[in-house]
C-alpha cells in the first residue's frame, strides 16, 4: 500500500467515564480498515482499556440479562481493533505504561498488550508519521 | 524528533500522583533520551508559581508525606534542557502578573503560539 501510515495515540482517560475513550478507539478503528500500522501507549487510567478482568453484567433499567444486555467490554473493543489490523495487513502495538499498571493493580490485560514505559511511546512517535494525544481534561 | 508537550489542565491528579502526569511524562522522555519541550497554557501556568504547598493531607490515619511540589518539578525540568514555555496571557488573566515564578521560563503570548508550534515536529497536548 503506497499511502499506508503509521500512527500513534497517546491516551489517558479510563473506559466507562467519557465520550473521549470511545471516540479515540473510534478513531484507532478507521486506521486499522486502512491497514495502518497503529501504536498505542496507555498512560494513566487508559490502561484500563484493555484490563482483562472486565465483566459484562445484566441492566435492570433495560430489562436484560447479561446475555441479552451483551454490555460492551473495551477489553474486546482492542483484542478486535488488533484483529482488525492485522487482518487488513497492519501492524498494532499496544503499550501500557508498566507504572500505571502497577499503581493500579491492572496487570492483566488481553493478548497483544504489553508493558512499557514512556521511552517505548518516544520510539512509537519517533517511528510514526504523526502522533494523536488524548489526554484527559479537567 | 522534536515535541512540544501542552499542559493545559492543572492540578489533574496531582494530590494522587504527587506530581503533574504530564510534567512527569517529560521528565521521563528525556530523560529517554527525547527532545521534549514543554508549553503551560491555561490553569496550569499556576504549577509555575512558587512557594505552593500541599502539606498536611491526611485521610484517617493515613498522611501523604510526599506532597506534589509543582513548583520544585518544573524547575526541575529546566534544570534538565527542557525549555518551559508560559502563556502570558493566561498568567494575566489569573493576577499571576509579579507573582514569583519559577526561574527560567520562556513566556509566549497567544498570538505566537502558532509560529512556536511550527519548530516541533509533533506537538501533544495532554
Amino acid at each position: 500500500m503506497a499511502d499506508k501510515k503509521t500512527l500513534a495515540f497517546a491516551l489517558m482517560d479510563p473506559p466507562y467515564e467519557n465520550a473521549r475513550s470511545t471516540t479515540a478507539l473510534r478513531l484507532i478503528h478507521i486506521a486499522a480498515k486502512r491497514g495502518y500500522d497503529i501504536n498505542v501507549f496507555a498512560y494513566e487510567g487508559s490502561v484500563f482499556l484493555a484490563f482483562a478482568k472486565q465483566k459484562p453484567h445484566p441492566n435492570a433499567m433495560h430489562g436484560r440479562n447479561v446475555e441479552e444486555e451483551n454490555h460492551v467490554l473495551t477489553k474486546d473493543l482492542v483484542s478486535s481493533l488488533m484483529e482488525e489490523t492485522k487482518r487488513n495487513g497492519g501492524r498494532f502495538d499496544w503499550v501500557n505504561c508498566g507504572l500505571c499498571v502497577d499503581e493500579r493493580g491492572a496487570a492483566e490485560a488481553v493478548e497483544g498488550v504489553r508493558r512499557g514505559s514512556p521511552g517505548d511511546f518516544l520510539k512509537m512517535a519517533e517511528a510514526s508519521d504523526n502522533t494523536l494525544v488524548i489526554g484527559t481534561r479537567g | 524528533m522534536k515535541a512540544l508537550n501542552i499542559i493545559e489542565t492543572g492540578y489533574r491528579a496531582t494530590l494522587e500522583e504527587q506530581d503533574d502526569p504530564g510534567v512527569w511524562l517529560s521528565y521521563t522522555l528525556k530523560a529517554a533520551g527525547g527532545d521534549v519541550d514543554v508549553l503551560l497554557r491555561g490553569n496550569a501556568v499556576n504549577y509555575a508559581v512558587k512557594g505552593q504547598d500541599s502539606t498536611g493531607l491526611q485521610y484517617g490515619a493515613s498522611r501523604q508525606t510526599e506532597p506534589p511540589r509543582l513548583a520544585d518539578n518544573i524547575a526541575s525540568l529546566t534544570s534538565k534542557g527542557i525549555v518551559v514555555f508560559i502563556v502570558s496571557e493566561d498568567l494575566q488573566e489569573r493576577g499571576l502578573e509579579g507573582v514569583p515564578l519559577v526561574e527560567g521560563l520562556t513566556p509566549v503570548t497567544r498570538s505566537g503560539l502558532a509560529r512556536l508550534f511550527d519548530h516541533y515536529h509533533q506537538v501533544w497536548h495532554w
